[in-house]
């Protein structure tokens, strides 16, 4: 099953995020929260988010949720630890970070494979709410 | 390491920590006011670690270092960027204990497309490479004339001077201030301004 990183600049904003998605998740569902800094501030690590990765990765790859921008240049700083294979099976989805978290599970407990789950992550943009 | 090593790492840190209010009140006029802070976070665990790599005289070990410290301590952007920089700069720098003209040529060079790449930025966009491309040009320009490491020091910086000047007269098109487009005119870009008093600190210790 496709695991799932939340990264956010709040340590909140990323375990609150993975409450609410536990709540559609099936029971297997990796989602790991990485969020905030070591010392509780506000900001993203990328050691962190590496050992999120590879915490979330149970041999499908990982689906990598993000707030704003430096969120995804920590990412991208966090790919360069990871090693080649696992690295090949790791995407950002461009996607909002909480709604793009739920539709992102509910597409892995289907157990669908990492492009279908970014696929349907990234189609929260698009969500109506109203 | 070498107490040249250390201490050259501690003077560009502390110029640091000593401008995060200059650095924050930048950024707060075009970003969310945190690159001061961020910053002298990062460098005060930098400090924090230099302390647990006294008999390293590998300059390319320490560097990496500082590039591993900076990326999971400064919190914002410039974490990963300046993070990159550190990492990037720190091969051709690896085995050395000393660095020549051409050496910090290359680590220039590598620095700027470690930003380059992560950033996904060039000049001209009102971020630190406006400040480290010219001082990288202004470098090579007194290497190939066979100036010494400050003279061409001496160029870097006044190179960079001038691109935090340049910063100014732009709008921003990457990062926070991006957002504030036409409004983002008129103020100095904070990334520029902390790379070019880094390199300011570092040639006013050599020179000492």
């Amino acid at each position: 099953m496709v695991g799932v990183v939340i990264v956010s600049h709040s340590q909140k904003v990323a375990e609150g995020i993975r409450e609410m998605a536990m709540q559609m998740s099936a029971p297997e569902q990796k989602i790991i929260a990485a969020g905030g800094m070591a010392d509780g501030g506000i900001g993203t690590d990328a050691f962190q988010v590496s050992e999120a990765i590879i915490s979330a990765n149970t041999g499908d790859g990982v689906a990598v949720m993000v707030d704003l921008g430096s969120a995804v240049l920590s990412t991208e700083t966090a790919f360069e630890f990871l090693d080649e294979e696992l690295r090949a099976k790791v995407q950002i989805a461009d996607a909002p970070i909480l709604e793009g978290a739920i539709s992102a599970v509910v597409e892995a407990s289907l157990g669908s494979a990492l492009a279908a789950v970014i696929a349907t992550a990234e189609g929260a943009r698009t969500l109506n709410k109203m | 390491m070498s107490g040249d090593l250390y201490e050259v790492i501690s003077a560009v840190g502390e110029t640091i920590i000593g401008n995060r209010q200059m650095l924050t009140d930048l950024d707060a006029a075009i970003g969310d006011g945190d690159h001061g802070i961020n910053m002298a976070r990062g460098f005060e665990a930098v400090k924090a670690k230099l302390q647990t790599l006294e008999t390293e005289s590998d300059i390319g070990k320490v560097l990496k270092t500082v590039g591993m410290t900076l990326i999971s301590s400064v919190g914002g952007a410039a974490g990963p960027l300046y993070g990159t920089a550190f990492l990037r700069a720190a091969a051709p720098s690896q085995g050395k204990t000393e660095l020549d003209v051409e050496t910090i040529g290359l680590m220039l060079e590598a620095a700027i497309a470690g930003i380059k790449e992560r950033g996904k930025a060039t000049t001209g966009e009102k971020t630190m490479l406006d400040a480290l491309v010219p001082a990288y040009e202004a470098f090579q320009d007194g290497a190939k004339t066979g100036k010494s490491v400050i003279e061409c020091l001496e160029l870097a910086c006044e190179a960079a001077k001038q691109g935090v000047e340049f910063t100014k007269t732009i709008i921003a098109t990457k990062g926070r201030a991006s957002y504030l487009g036409e409004r983002s005119r008129g103020h100095q870009d904070p990334g520029a301004t902390s790379s070019y008093i880094m390199l300011k600190a570092l040639l006013e210790h050599l020179r000492r």
